[in-house]
């Protein structure tokens, strides 16, 4: 029955020169070379993409839901990171 | 729909203040249209619930490839042969978006695919219709897939984003797939007498079990009822097939050809159509495996997936032996 555990790859697609690398989704595979083969096949049937990325799921660290407070919120207090912060007079001109 | 009669265990909706803290935050979440991701805390419930909807549209689509399968060798220009691989072939991305996001709720892949090969988990009642004649694919892009767009593109804005991410990939595609069929459709119905007669014959056999897609009424339902309120589900069964007869009857008028149904009736007071019920026996036996095709359709899956069993096992031998070697060599 079972595949054997064929690992779940992420998929990530250049949509065009220039652009980076987006996340599309995932897939199962058993090594890398299949994983771009079937991303090629199951994401790119109508030119999505010009490079494909395959990484293994189980090698990618993400945060955590938890963590949203202390790694987001110290940006609360410093909209002076933002160049809207700044009133600069009409007559300066573009800026 | 793809996914039909999607049994929750629920007992009914519970209001806002009846619930603990964090089933109340989630459900404030989700009123407020955040979208829940695979590592935020869900209730039992919703991750259940969404396991069986998103498995059952996901094995729709893959068993979905065979009624239209049966074509590819013998369509009648190689363009329509082109055409109609590139549709099927799309089904099958259908499928695996949805497997994927699936899995994201924590069941396996393999889990999956045994629960329908070993008839625990089900699939939509209109793939074990059988496709007789090539306008059988007319009427299957046209109405079937013109049906699932309906309730699809509301699912592009469902509560739980992989499942909202995986709609709107599939959305992109399926306007593709009614008009293949649509197209179909005008070319035999502006064709001979033979056939325009097959593209009658098509809407005839498959309007009843494209109304049938949507489920039976819901209004009632309290399963339903939870399912809209985690936005997993967006409209009423009736709602979606109300629309899909409005949007279809016009269509048809335009081919030429007759709804079979004669209490189809424009409603000015609705702003709809007055129309009859499938036949709900016919819907609730095809349900319990009794459809015309199951039998086919299961042992055609399951064949595929033991014919299948040597080829994953060589790339999973081919796969052990290369990391070996990147090993030695390292
Ligand atoms: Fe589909
Ligand atoms: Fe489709």
């Amino acid at each position: 029955m079972s595949t054997n555990d064929w690992p779940l790859w992420e998929i990530f697609i250049r949509g065009a020169h220039g652009l980076s690398h987006r996340h599309v989704g995932s897939l199962h595979a058993p090594d890398a070379e299949m994983a771009i083969k079937n991303a090629r096949d199951v994401y790119t049937r109508r030119k999505e993409g010009v490079s494909i990325w395959a990484i293994e799921s189980s090698a990618i660290a993400a945060s955590s839901p938890e963590d949203k407070g202390s790694l987001y919120d110290p940006a609360d207090d410093k909209v002076y990171r933002h160049p809207t912060f700044f009133d600069i007079p009409d007559e300066v001109g573009a800026m | 729909m793809y996914a039909q009669m999607v049994k929750s265990t629920g007992t009914g909706v519970k209001a806002l203040d009846e619930m603990e803290p964090q089933e109340r935050a989630f459900q404030e979440r989700i009123n407020a249209g955040d979208k829940i991701e695979p590592k935020d805390w869900m209730p039992a419930g919703y991750r259940k619930n969404l396991i069986r909807q998103i498995g059952q549209h996901a094995h729709s689509e893959i068993v979905g490839q065979l009624p239209e399968g049966n074509w590819i060798t013998r369509a009648p220009t190689l363009e329509r042969k082109a055409i109609l691989l590139a549709k099927v072939q799309d089904e099958a991305g259908h499928g695996l978006y949805l497997y994927c996001a699936a899995e994201t709720l924590g069941v396996t892949r393999d889990e999956l695919t045994e629960m329908l090969l070993d008839g625990r988990m089900k699939y939509s009642s209109i793939f074990n219709y059988p496709t007789l004649t090539w306008a059988d694919m007319g009427a299957v892009g046209w109405l079937v897939d013109g049906a699932a767009i309906m309730n699809q593109v509301p699912l592009q804005r469902t509560s739980y984003g992989p499942y909202a991410r995986a709609m709107v990939r599939i959305c992109k595609e399926e306007s593709f797939h009614q008009r293949q069929g649509f197209d179909i459709m005008m070319t035999m119905a502006k064709g001979t007498d033979a056939q325009k007669h097959m593209a009658q014959d098509a809407l005839n056999r498959f309007w009843g079990p494209s109304l049938m897609m949507f489920g039976p009424s819901d209004e009632n339902s309290v399963h339903s009822a939870q399912s809209m309120a985690w936005k997993i589900k967006m409209n009423s069964n009736d709602e979606l097939r109300q629309k899909f007869v409005d949007q279809t009857v016009s269509q048809a008028e335009y081919l030429g050809l007759t709804v079979p149904d004669e209490n189809l009736k424009w409603n000015e007071k609705k702003g709809g159509y007055d129309f009859s019920q499938p036949d709900w026996d016919e819907f609730f036996d095809v349900l319990r495996g009794n459809g015309p095709e199951t039998t086919e359709r299961m042992e055609a899956r399951n064949k595929a997936w033991d014919d299948g069993a040597w080829v994953r096992d060589g790339m999973m031998a081919h796969a052990a032996k290369k990391k070996a070697m990147k090993v030695a060599a390292e």
